[in-house]
């Protein structure tokens, strides 16, 4: 992926030309044409994301496994996740996605301020999301639910003596010690996908900030868009995974 | 179809601006999307008896359902796929194939271990 440079307006009306030493400037030489550019690095982009499917793909298939093998364990402990925080988390995650690809659009349009208010917003957005995640994280440290760390199985050995679940899902049964303590792979496998989503987002993050300096100096708004485009594909594939998520370890055990 | 596939290769090397129009309704089609999956959840959609020890929960396969459509939405409009080049294009398609017959016979295997005995 070729950062961008700030150059002038002349340079970019050059493109589809492949004579040498007038292409624009950040036209790399071995390729013929920006628009071959643009084509390889977004197909490059596009293989390193199917990669990250492969990655997320070998979770998503522990955690389907996983769940059919201990069935009631996982029902039980997935109660313990809010859904109100994790459905503000979704729309904070699809907002965010709907800012990076407002953001695209402004350096296609070459509007140089907005650009550095939609990166803004989503850096923002992304920070936020991390914000709830960590409320999360926090609660299950309070509540004794980090496996192999700070761990107890009493809410699933007696549902009783947790008020704040059992008012809610009143019909949860007590566990057999055995699957109780089968709520750590629940756990683990949370913490590990919700872990790994939110380390793609603090990279995600760190690379707009990056992106927001970059662009206020003018980068981005010349004609030369892939960085922010090919950028923009990682969010929103983060944003997938999320989107997959949010129903399996949130939703689909409460009936 | 072959006019309109002509039409698609010489369209396919001019950069293709995504009016902000399209970004606000599937902004606002995927809002939608998650607030019918939360309401989803907190209703009973039963169960499909489909074996003895067989039973297939209608909840999941609902929630999962309106996942994909957001997915769908995100790779086509967010994400340019509906306006990119048929590598491009191709590339996202044999990825989600590759993806799917992994997860596919990693599934059939796990299921078919313990066959009657469940």
């Amino acid at each position: 992926m070729s950062d961008s440079t700030a150059i002038s307006n002349s340079a970019a009306a050059d493109v589809g030309h492949s004579h040498h030493g007038e292409h624009p400037p950040y036209q790399r030489h071995h390729f013929e044409t920006v628009e071959q550019q643009a084509d390889t690095t977004n197909f490059a982009m596009w293989l390193f994301l199917l990669t990250e499917v492969m990655f997320f793909g070998g979770l998503f298939t522990a955690y389907m496994i996983m769940r059919n093998w201990y069935y009631p364990a996982f029902v039980e402990a997935s109660h313990q996740l809010n859904i109100g925080w994790g459905s503000a988390n979704t729309a904070v995650l699809i907002l965010s996605s709907f800012t990076m690809a407002m953001g695209v659009w402004s350096a296609e349009m070459r509007k140089k301020g907005m650009l550095v208010l939609f990166l803004s917003l989503t850096f923002i957005l992304g920070l936020a999301f991390l914000g709830i995640k960590s409320i999360e994280y926090h609660e299950k440290w309070v509540k004794h639910h980090v496996p192999g760390l700070h761990w107890s199985d009493a809410s699933f050995l007696n549902p009783a003596s947790d008020p704040e679940v059992h008012k809610d899902y009143p019909g949860d049964k007590p566990l057999q010690s055995d699957m109780a303590e089968k709520t750590q792979m629940y756990f683990f496998l949370y913490f590990a996908m919700t872990g790994m989503h939110a380390l793609h987002m603090i990279i995600g993050i760190s690379i707009l900030g990056f992106m927001i300096v970059r662009a206020r100096a003018g980068a981005y708004t010349t004609g030369h868009v892939n960085y922010v485009e090919n950028f923009g594909l990682y969010w929103h594939f983060v944003d997938i995974i999320w989107i997959f998520l949010f129903p399996l370890l949130y939703l689909i055990s409460r009936h | 179809m072959s006019e309109l596939d002509q039409q698609v290769d010489h369209n396919e090397h001019e950069h293709h601006i995504v009016s902000p129009v399209v970004y606000l309704t599937i902004v606002l089609a995927l809002l939608v999307g998650t607030g019918l999956t939360v309401w989803a959840s907190y209703i009973d959609l039963g169960e499909w008896h489909i074996a003895p020890g067989l039973t297939l929960f209608w909840n999941p396969v609902v929630a999962l359902a309106i996942a994909c459509t957001k997915m769908t939405l995100v790779v086509l409009f967010f994400m340019h796929v509906k306006y990119s080049t048929r590598l491009t294009k191709l590339t996202v398609v044999c990825g989600l194939f590759t993806f799917l017959a992994l997860v596919g016979m990693t599934m059939t295997d796990y299921f078919s271990r313990a066959w009657g005995r469940w």
